[in-house]
């Protein structure tokens, strides 16, 4: 084969099934995405309003308003996986890892703020309609769900602050201080995952002191009464 | 009052473990990256021998064991991608694998005086496991490592480079012929890039530069030695190009 030859093979090639096909699907999978971070907005819209004064009463009818969202978020997610090839995941993960992401977080601080509990990686991936393990197909990478547990610690941290405001000392906070033990298992590397596990230590410390004020805030309060 | 967590630790433990061999694969694959650059620089740095002893097989076949070592460690590789999406990790390995694609098409050229296709380079990644004791058919499992389109691009455009210092050395010794066959040579290469143009990947157009000024020097040389080889005595020759191509590249520092 002539050098010619050679780079008109490897030009078809670039041109053909594998390269310049990505520029395709790339329009397809942004669009999509595109479409799943207006949902995602609408979600954080929603739950974001608990942090207002009002905004604890109702939480039950936003967690409620919130589940008919992730209804949409499946059905659209859905249509992501249809965009490009089962196993070229990896390929074009970069574009929607952000989204997903914050779909892990808005997720698990929905089931947080019904429960007070902490979603496993199999839960949020039901919830969104995805898999967990790469093989069975468009899956929750373990460090997109991990990331997505780190963006609820922070919003847990300003729920302490917000709810002592409001009046509400009832809140269970202690939950920054299981994941900061849990995390403290995982072999993180220095990557922006670490550098979000970083910041935890700060949210714990936040929810902490704002936990231990409240406590002796009602003690106070219990003494003036008494006095009375 | 709320209902207690779920056992945090025990699913940490998990994903622990989960992200651990991640880690750990893009480690193994990173090092064996690392491995078989270094070697196959060596084998360059050995090929380059061959512009000044007079046995040219004797290196050649000193290189072919060296880049049969480097294939061992293509099909370690090869072992770690099984089953994994290889998008997820090419950023490790494909360093190495430019470099192994530049030094076995240097030594092809060498040999045959052509460039090495995509295809006889991945027809040498196909590895035949031996059959294990126990199995009952002894059917031989294959592996394979294929080089992709971009990543033999870029071995080759990073080939440019030694082609363009072998040319310059071999006027040094006063052969004749090599400078003219390897300015052929290059011209066809280059001119198989500028077809593809930006239409590759990026990271392609981007040697096209380099490539450019290889090619600018090895014709310029030529050049010099067409018209002006015969006036100059044999062992100035290779003053005369040390010195011409200072100047250019004085020219394009100043540039």
């Amino acid at each position: 084969m002539s050098v010619t030859e050679m780079f008109s093979y490897i030009q078809a090639f670039l041109s053909a099934d594998q390269e310049i096909r990505a520029d395709v699907l790339l329009q397809d999978i942004r669009k999509v995405v595109q479409v799943l971070e207006q949902t995602a907005r609408e979600i954080l819209t929603l739950l974001q309003s608990v942090h207002q004064p009002s905004g604890f009463k109702e939480i039950p009818s936003k967690c409620t308003k919130a589940k008919e969202l992730f209804c949409t978020v499946r059905t659209q997610l859905g249509e992501l996986k249809n965009k490009f090839p089962v196993e070229q995941y990896y390929r074009f993960h970069e574009h929607w890892r952000f989204v997903l992401q914050r779909l892990a977080f808005l997720a698990a601080f929905e089931v947080y703020l019904e429960s007070a509990c902490l979603m496993t990686r199999d839960e949020v991936a039901q919830i969104l309609g995805i898999e967990v393990v790469r093989k069975k197909g468009f899956h929750l990478d373990v460090e997109d769900y991990l990331a997505g547990v780190l963006i609820m610690a922070s919003e847990l941290s300003r729920l302490a602050v917000n709810s002592v405001t409001a009046g509400d000392f009832g809140r269970p906070l202690r939950i920054s201080n299981e994941l900061d033990s849990g995390f403290r298992l995982l072999n993180l590397k220095n990557d922006p995952l670490r550098k979000r596990y970083d910041g935890l230590k700060y949210d714990v410390e936040k929810i902490e002191v704002v936990y231990d004020l409240s406590i002796r805030g009602l003690t106070k309060e219990q003494e003036a009464g008494g006095n009375k | 009052s709320p209902p207690p967590s779920p056992p945090l630790h025990s699913f940490h433990l998990l994903l622990h473990q989960e992200l651990d061999t991640k880690h750990d694969k893009h480690e193994r694959l990173v090092k064996l990256s690392r491995d078989i650059t270094i070697e196959s620089k060596r084998t360059i740095f050995l090929l380059h021998r061959v512009t000044s002893v007079p046995d040219v097989e004797e290196v050649l076949t000193e290189a072919d064991l060296k880049l049969d070592g480097v294939r061992l460690n293509i099909r370690m590789i090869a072992e770690e991608l099984r089953g994994e999406d290889l998008h997820q990790f090419h950023r490790a390995f494909t360093p190495g694998i430019q470099e192994y694609v530049e030094a076995v098409s240097f030594h092809h050229f060498i040999r045959h005086r052509t460039l090495i296709s995509l295809e006889e380079i991945n027809t040498k990644l196909v590895f035949v496991k031996e059959p294990e004791g126990q199995q009952p058919m002894g059917t031989p499992q294959v592996l394979t490592f294929q080089v992709t389109p971009t990543d033999y691009l870029l071995g080759v455009a990073d080939l440019t480079g030694e082609l363009m210092r072998m040319c310059i050395s071999s006027v040094g010794n006063g052969d004749m012929d090599t400078p003219f066959q390897v300015s052929m040579f290059l011209r066809q290469i280059h001119d198989g890039f500028s077809y593809i143009g930006n239409t590759g990947p990026y990271e392609v157009s981007k040697k096209l530069h380099t490539l450019r000024q290889s090619l600018s020097k090895v014709e310029d040389a030529c050049y010099t030695l067409k018209v002006r080889g015969s006036e100059i005595p044999k062992h100035m020759l290779a003053d005369v190009f040390s010195s011409r191509t200072a100047m250019m590249d004085q020219d394009e520092g100043m540039a």
